[in-house]
């Protein structure tokens, strides 16, 4: 139990850091936000020029969604990307912290951050979009979705975050490249089923399909999250198998990073 | 020459975790064992690797200064490197206080800590978000490491309302020393100090070398040190180990290796002396391949 206390306590380091990174940078934080506003905005407004409210409610979901998944993988990768480059890894590295802890410490300030800049969006969007009649909503069903393919999220940030640890000048930009096939595949602006064949059947692998899918039904048609647990149990079993998988695939790359001598820069 | 740290100074352990470990650690052990150890990179498949550290065995005793001298690209970095758990031994083994550093990763890395030529922050953040976030890793109460940070860097002759600012806004050498604080935070019982006064003015650097003098004394720290100021390496280390070409060419006190190389190539007595014999570079190889090591 002190054991998980300890490493919890060394979990929040990354945390508090990275809300130091957010505090220094405030200014392009909010340009950043003005930014993924406008994106979705513009999206969304394809929905509202054909004049069907369904369709404007799944773009900004796509749209919302997106700048989820941006944000939360930015930050993973950024911030080992920024420790690879000003060489301050390697003393992530020396610190006595199990690995797990560190990317545990990072996926979380990632989320909360995330979290934050999509509400915030959304507010935007639902103020922009009176047309929309968020009393027919259903929340719960929307965020329990997020919640649980959050995990699997975790697991595939960490796959990320191997890019930046080896690729210093570019690792951290292939990381949007793990993210836009994710929603490709997932039916981010479009039902699953435009999708040719094969790309259908790597949507059934993809956490992203079944939270667009559960968050949508939530939204779109008010479903009960009791009515949709035939969508959240792949969703707990790719958490389930993905966050070890994440943690696997990063010690691996980080003992080959060890033994060839990737991680140093100076000196 | 230095007394004991003032009171305020008295850098806490890490609490818990520090306990623990002392008493995993054998008593008896040396600071630090190095058994055989090889490193080689290969950073080009169609070329040979290159062999940075050859058949390497050291032992430390605790509680000493200890020097590792070499020309450029003799391996100091890569040893402390290999030490630091930063890079996997290709043959060999290391143990700090007697416990291996592959099977008790953990522990070992509670018991040290690295300062490196380049002082590596988020440039961005304050050195007190910085070392903050330094000291929360190896378990530290936040409180305790504002206190303790602020006291180490008062020492070392940065004020107090620089602590808030970024760190981009210092000067390499005021850098060089929040680096050294953010090492000596956490109370490492083995320090490794890898060119930790380069680019310091004359006077930093004698700060610098008094402190590291203070925390070798009065927190029982056994130091590795390595340095291309011979001065330095004169006046703080008690031994000194000479690198060339990845292999030791030479161990010893400072009198031993300077009478050494006047008894036996009649040179001055010197540690000058001492480093142009011993590491005369029969490095052609090396020089052949730094043309593509340039990443
Ligand atoms: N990460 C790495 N990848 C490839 N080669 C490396 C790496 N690190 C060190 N080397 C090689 O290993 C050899 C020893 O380098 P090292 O940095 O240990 O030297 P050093 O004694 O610290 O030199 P200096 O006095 O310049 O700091 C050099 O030939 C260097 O090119
Ligand atoms: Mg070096």
């Amino acid at each position: 139990m002190t054991v998980l206390a300890s490493e919890l306590k060394a979990s929040y380091a990354f945390v508090e850091r990275n809300f130091f990174l957010t505090r220094r940078y405030w200014g392009w934080e909010l340009a950043f936000l003005v930014y993924s506003v406008a994106g979705a905005l513009s999206i969304s407004l394809i929905g509202a020029a054909a004049g069907d409210n369904r369709l404007l409610l799944t773009l900004i979901i796509g749209a919302v969604f997106w700048n989820y998944l941006s944000v939360v993988f930015s930050w993973i990768a950024d911030t080992i990307a920024v420790e690879r480059w000003e060489g301050t890894l390697e003393y992530t590295f020396m610190a006595p912290v199990r690995r797990w802890t560190q990317l545990l410490g990072s996926c979380l300030y990632a989320m909360a951050y995330g979290l934050v800049h999509t509400a915030a969006m959304l507010l935007v969007l639902v103020l922009f979009f009176p047309q929309l009649r968020p009393e027919s909503m259903n929340l719960l069903t929307a965020a329990s979705f997020v919640l649980l393919g959050s995990f699997s999220f975790v697991g595939i940030g960490m796959m990320a975050a191997i890019l930046p640890l080896l690729y210093v000048e570019r690792g951290a930009q292939m990381t949007f490249v793990i993210q836009s096939c994710l929603l490709l595949v997932s039916g981010v602006y479009y039902p699953v089923s435009v999708l040719p064949g094969w790309m259908q059947v790597i949507a059934n692998v993809s956490p992203a399909t079944y939270v667009l899918r559960g968050v949508r039904a939530g939204l779109l048609d008010g479903t009960p999250v009791t009515a949709l647990v035939g969508d959240m149990l792949p969703l707990v079993g790719m958490g389930i198998v993905l966050i070890p998988a994440g943690l696997w695939a990063f010690g691996r790359a980080e003992k080959y990073a060890k033994r060839t001598g990737k991680l140093k820069r100076v000196g | 020459m230095t007394t004991a740290l003032a009171p305020e100074l008295n850098i806490a352990r890490p609490a818990a975790d520090a306990a623990a470990t002392a008493s995993a650690t054998v008593v008896s052990a040396p600071a630090l064992l190095v058994e055989h150890v090889t490193k080689r990179f290969r950073p080009d498949r169609r070329k040979p690797p290159v062999l940075a550290i050859d058949n390497v065995s050291l032992r430390l005793e605790r509680g000493t200064i200890h020097g590792f001298l070499g020309a450029n690209g003799s391996g100091k970095s890569t040893l402390i490197r290999l030490v630091s758990g930063l890079l996997t031994l290709d043959e060999g083994r290391v143990e700090v206080f007697g416990l291996d550093i592959e099977r008790d990763e953990l522990a070992v890395k509670r018991l040290i800590n690295r300062v490196s030529v380049d002082a590596a922050f988020f440039k961005k953040l304050s050195p007190m978000e910085n070392l903050l976030f330094a000291a929360r890793l190896y378990g530290m109460d936040a409180a305790v490491a504002r206190r303790e940070a602020t006291a180490i860097l008062g020492r070392l002759g940065i004020a107090k309302n620089r602590l808030g600012r970024p760190i981009e806004q210092m000067s390499r050498g005021m850098q060089q020393k929040v680096a050294i604080a953010r090492a000596l935070l956490t109370s490492p019982t083995l320090l490794l100090l890898d060119e930790p006064t380069t680019g310091l003015d004359p006077r930093s650097k004698l700060d610098v070398q008094a402190f590291i003098e203070e925390v070798n004394q009065s927190h029982d720290a056994t130091i590795v040190l390595t340095t291309h100021d011979l001065a330095e390496a004169e006046r703080l280390c008690e031994r000194i180990t000479l690198l060339n070409g990845g292999r030791v060419v030479a161990e010893g006190t400072t009198p031993e290796l300077k009478r050494m190389v006047a008894e036996r190539h009649g040179q001055p007595e010197t540690l000058e002396a001492v480093f142009m014999t011993l590491t005369g570079r029969s490095l052609d190889d090396d020089v052949e391949e730094d043309g593509d090591n340039n990443d």
